[in-house]
């Protein structure tokens, strides 16, 4: 029996996709080593990545990457199909949701900064949804969503700055500098 | 440093850090304010029969002269289920949930009073 091949015919779009999802990929284990007061409260470091891909190739190619996380993330973790799972999956979906329309905003006036704190809000907005309605379906948890969206602000207005600062190289895409 | 950072927000990018904290402000003022209940006050005979917190559901039962209330709490509200008093006020008062407000069977001598960390208003002298 010969040992049979199989291709998959790979654009240059595919690549750089798929090392994007990388780079979000150690991101995210990076994150997971750093301990959390409350469980849901993490950097979202992730999204940097998303941010970037964003600014630079468009909502498709940050789409991919940004799915691609969190699928491939949830096989390293473990937790393929899991509760934790589908949190990350919703707040990824209704975070790229928003960054369809925020990546419409005016450039001259909005930036990395504006689109990482709506996706933070969208991001915790989709994943309290599936909490509630799905996971605990009890009106006390509306005690903790001032901390998450406190939490969303800060770390919504961080990570966005940090992609900033990464595409701020003398007008040289730094993503590109790196592949 | 600051001002490396501070360049990388535009003038749009401080109407969202607005809007944000806005929004944070908003939901802590609603949802912290301590308008929402904490605790349950039972009364029977016009001693405090039983104060339970309104965080776990369960069902309780309160003895009166003309036979057994059945309180419950559930998902931080309360409300009489039965009461044997003929005219059925209390039960019909349904679910409370704010801070003050108080559900009294008068024949049978049971009451639910929800307490929280401060009384928005009081339904008995408003």
């Amino acid at each position: 029996m010969t040992a049979s091949i199989i291709k998959l015919d790979t654009s240059a779009e595919d690549h750089h996709i798929a090392r994007m999802a990388a780079v979000a990929l150690g991101l995210t284990i990076l994150e997971n080593a750093i301990p959390s007061p409350l469980p849901g409260v993490k950097p979202g470091l992730a999204n940097i990545v998303t941010l970037i891909v964003l600014a630079r190739y468009g909502w498709r190619a940050a789409a991919w990457v940004s799915l691609l996380r969190v699928v491939a993330g949830s096989l390293l973790f473990g937790n393929f199909l899991a509760p934790g799972f589908f949190l990350s999956l919703s707040g990824a979906l209704c975070s790229l949701l928003v960054l369809a329309f925020a990546q419409h905003l005016p450039v001259r006036w909005f930036g990395p900064v504006s689109h990482s704190i709506y996706a933070a809000f969208a991001h915790i907005t989709g994943q309290m949804l599936v909490v509630y309605l799905w996971l605990i379906p009890h009106a006390g948890i509306a005690y903790l969503i001032p901390i998450f969206a406190a939490a969303a602000l800060v770390f919504g207005t961080v990570n966005g700055l940090i992609a900033a600062r990464f595409m701020d190289n003398g007008g040289k895409p730094y993503m590109e500098r790196l592949s | 440093m600051h001002t490396v950072t501070l360049r990388y927000i535009k003038l749009g990018d401080w109407l969202t850090l607005l809007l944000g904290s806005l929004c944070v402000v908003l939901l802590i003022l609603k949802l912290w304010s301590g308008g929402l209940a904490d605790k349950a006050v039972i009364r029977s005979g016009g001693k405090i029969f039983r104060e339970v917190p309104l965080s776990r559901d369960q069902q309780i039962e309160v003895p009166g002269p003309l036979g057994v209330s059945i309180i419950s709490i559930q998902q931080r509200k309360a409300r009489i289920v039965s009461d044997p008093s003929p005219r059925q006020y209390c039960v019909r008062q349904g679910w409370l949930q704010q801070a003050g407000e108080i559900a009294i069977c008068l024949p049978n001598q049971v009451s639910v009073e929800l307490t929280g960390s401060q009384k928005k208003y009081d339904s008995l002298n408003y």
